[in-house]
């Protein structure tokens, strides 16, 4: 597809920016001092602290990748929302108020709190570092994915201009703008979200058959006793003549590959000339018990030298060029939404629902039939690679229920190690929230533990609020018509701008903002752990307040200039699979010490530190020899890979527990 | 718990709040563990229609952000009642913690 950027969206973006700038430069006499800097001298009121943390938790993956997962492949998406929202229960119930009685400025503060011990900053310094690396990666890859289509800036501008707004807000006034932005952030994003679904709702669904041509039954019996090229030209010719169409020639073309581009060996397709320009119409070939259908597709090709090209030509919106259509439509609703006189034939005819009611959305959904995408890869032997995207008619219980996206689709499978790779990634999201570094040291900006408490509880009822939206949100957007092929991240700005321009450009703006928060929060993370746990409490260095806030300072920018080159160097790389590492990392090294810290009283330094230690390296050493990395990152073949299941979490957290407990008991002297 | 209150009223204070919490805490995590459970040993329970044309995997994953939203606001309440009966002695509390941070300042 091809974006045009909305100037509407550029203008609103840069307000928010240029608000966000001049309130944190307002803002900045507050932070000179360590305790203003790090913790907002912990004078924020609990109810913005909890529309923060919701600023500081939702990213750009809860957005834009939950949504996009569930228009893609349905419910699966949302199980990462249930997963997320539950992490919020250890934080409320076991992590909150002791976070807040026992730390100061960062979250190696709470963990050393009993035992001054460097050993334990260190640890707990490096682990916030990799955690907060780890998930600042695709937060800067997912500005420079979205800056293209969004504002119309290549990659690498969206990047910087991230990268240098979010080090000004937390350079000018640490903590005091960071919390501002998010508290602005996650408000936005909360309403207009709702504000989003209510629209959904009130436009209902509709049946859209003429989107995508079929045609059939034809009368051809596929012959499959002498496979092969020879025979699938046979049957392709016959199935022309059938339907009064000729067959697309690509020697017609000038720059177009011969025949070795791969698609006479594809069994599957038939590609038609175009009626309406020199391009062709593919159509995937399917036997049903009527007869033979063809049911239209759409490919495209990216040659030796880089171009791409949709259907035979060039990718453009000009005379003589294609771009893939949008996708994503009902093909069948319940009977009584049927028009009266679709009998006779006109099954074109298009129904639709009218306004919907929360509940019923999902029963008429499920009684419907929706048209889902897949693709199939043909590679020629000239070096073309073609994507074939097919309509996959879906019915709409199975889009209502788990195990339709790959990585889920084990539960159904039945192979022992799928579905602990389930539980494991079940397990990673409910012990990740509760120790994120970003995410823990919000508790020190409010006064007391009681504060700490109320805040919490604003938080869950904000985020578990807009994780209830992004099921309707991403259904919404399945079923819209609006929807990029090639790319199910923009879902929800699709969404919006099926529906209008306006909010189109304030979706995309909130979408990019979005990232401006969480960043911010990792940013002030990583350089609290820099200054005051590795700097401050590891070496010894004794910093008068000013300097330590100017260490800080440094810190952020160096942080800061580091996750820009990141963000630019991996913008290849699919990004989500970040975030779930980020979480599998933080919930092995940083949970079981913090827990066992509050409710076993043998628990020794040595074991905190051994506990970190041994969590983070083998949830990190795990990840890193996983089949999912193997193919998705390295790119050698998955099966070649060591470990059994690619999801760490059962596995490391209960060894770096057991890891805290051998240790402390064989440590109980040093206390 | 491992921290040591400073006057025994606070620690009961306290004590009664954590134990809420974490009696939530389990309860919660037991219909978390549920939803997980069935889901990766019988996925296909998940297809059944439960009440208005809701399917389990709808009713029990909203149920979870529901019973989450609910279980904080129970919280928040039962521990507000418990700070207003300790009162004068949670502000002793406060101002213990705030005697740590007072160093930083």
């Amino acid at each position: 597809m091809i974006y045009d950027p909305s100037i509407t969206a550029v203008v609103v973006f840069f307000l928010f920016v240029g608000f966000t700038v001049g309130l944190s430069f307002y803002l900045g006499s507050k932070a000179k001092s360590s305790a203003g800097y790090f913790a907002a001298h912990g004078q924020i009121p609990w109810f913005i602290n909890g529309v923060a943390f919701a600023g500081d938790y939702l990213s750009a993956a809860s957005f834009l990748g939950i949504c996009g997962m569930i228009a893609a492949y349905g419910y699966d998406g949302f199980l990462y929302s249930i997963g997320y929202l539950a992490g919020w229960i250890v934080a409320l119930f076991v992590i909150a108020e002791p976070m807040k009685r026992l730390g100061k400025f960062t979250f190696a503060d709470a963990l050393d709190a009993k035992f001054n011990s460097p050993g334990i900053k260190a640890a707990a310094g490096i682990s916030t570092l990799i955690v907060s690396v780890f998930y600042l990666i695709p937060q800067m890859v997912g500005a420079g994915v979205l800056i293209q289509p969004l504002l119309g800036f290549p990659h690498w501008v969206g990047v910087v201009l991230v990268g240098c707004v979010v080090i000004t807000i937390v350079v000018t006034a640490g903590m005091v703008s960071t919390t501002w932005v998010q508290f602005l952030k996650g408000s936005l994003l909360v309403v207009f979200s709702a504000v989003l679904v209510v629209l959904v709702l009130k436009q209902g669904f509709r049946t859209d058959r003429n989107a995508f041509e079929t045609i059939g039954p034809l009368a051809i019996a596929s012959d499959n006793s002498d496979p092969g090229s020879d025979q699938a030209n046979g049957l392709r010719t016959r199935i022309a003549q059938e339907t009064g169409r000729s067959l697309y020639a690509a020697g017609a073309q000038p720059d177009a590959a011969d025949s070795n581009d791969g698609w006479s060996e594809s069994e599957n397709y038939i590609r038609f000339a175009s009626e309406s320009d020199d391009g062709f119409d593919v159509f995937r070939i399917e036997q049903r018990e009527d007869g033979m259908y063809l049911t239209e597709a759409q490919a495209k090709t990216v040659n030796t030298d880089g171009k791409t090209l949709i259907g035979g030509l060039p990718k453009g919106t000009d005379n003589g060029e294609r771009t893939l259509k949008p996708v994503g439509h009902l093909s069948r609703l319940p009977e009584e939404f049927n028009a009266p006189d679709s009998d006779d034939g006109s099954a074109n005819a298009s129904e639709e629902t009218g306004r919907l009611g929360p509940i019923q959305f999902f029963d008429v959904l499920r009684r419907s039939e929706v048209t889902l995408w897949g693709s199939d890869r043909i590679a020629g032997t000239d070096g073309t690679v073609t994507t074939v995207y097919y309509q996959k008619p879906t019915s709409g219980s199975r889009v209502l229920r788990p195990g339709e996206h790959p990585r889920f689709a084990g539960i159904r499978s039945g192979r022992w190690t799928d579905r602990v790779n389930f539980l494991s990634l079940m397990l990673a999201l409910f012990c990740g929230t509760a120790s994120l570094p970003h995410i823990l040291i919000r508790y020190y900006t409010v006064k007391d533990a009681a504060a700490a408490r109320k805040s919490t509880i604003v938080g869950i009822a904000s985020i578990g609020f807009f994780y209830v939206l992004t099921l309707y949100l991403g259904l919404g957007a399945m079923t819209s018509g609006t929807l990029d092929v090639t790319n199910s991240n923009m879902a929800a700005p699709l969404l919006a701008r099926g529906i209008s321009d306006l909010l189109f450009a304030i979706i995309s703006a909130i979408a990019f903002t979005t990232v401006l928060g969480t960043v911010s929060g990792l940013i002030l993370a990583s350089s609290g752990a820099v200054a005051h746990d590795l700097l401050g409490g590891v070496m010894g260095v004794q910093f008068s307040e000013g300097n330590q806030v100017r260490v800080a300072k440094i810190a952020a920018v160096v942080v800061g200039a580091i996750s820009i080159v990141l963000g630019i160097l991996f913008q290849n790389l699919n990004v989500s699979y970040l975030v779930g590492w980020a979480f599998s990392i933080a919930a092995s090294a940083n949970l079981p010490a913090l827990v066992m810290l509050l409710f076993w009283k043998r628990t020794t330094a040595a074991g905190i530190i051994a506990s970190v230690v041994v969590g983070m390296f083998s949830s990190l050493g795990w990840i890193l020899l996983s089949a999912d990395t193997f193919g998705k990152v390295y790119g050698i073949d998955p099966a070649s890979s060591p470990i059994p299941f690619s999801q760490p979490g059962i596995v490391t957290i209960p060894l770096a527990l057991l890891t805290l407990v051998v240790v402390s008991l064989m440590t109980q002297k040093a206390r | 718990m491992s921290e040591q209150p400073d006057s025994p009223l606070d620690a009961e204070a306290t004590q009664k709040a954590s134990r809420l919490g974490l009696t939530l805490f389990f309860i919660y995590t037991l219909v978390y563990l549920g939803f997980v459970l069935l889901n990766a040993f019988a996925a296909d329970t998940m297809d059944t229609v439960v009440v208005a044309g809701l399917n389990l995997a709808i009713v029990y994953g909203f149920g979870l952000i529901i019973v989450a939203i609910v279980m904080a606001f129970i919280y928040g309440f039962a521990s507000r009642t418990d700070n207003a009966v300790a009162a004068p002695t949670s502000s002793d509390h406060g101002s213990t913690t705030d005697g740590t941070e007072g160093s930083a300042k």
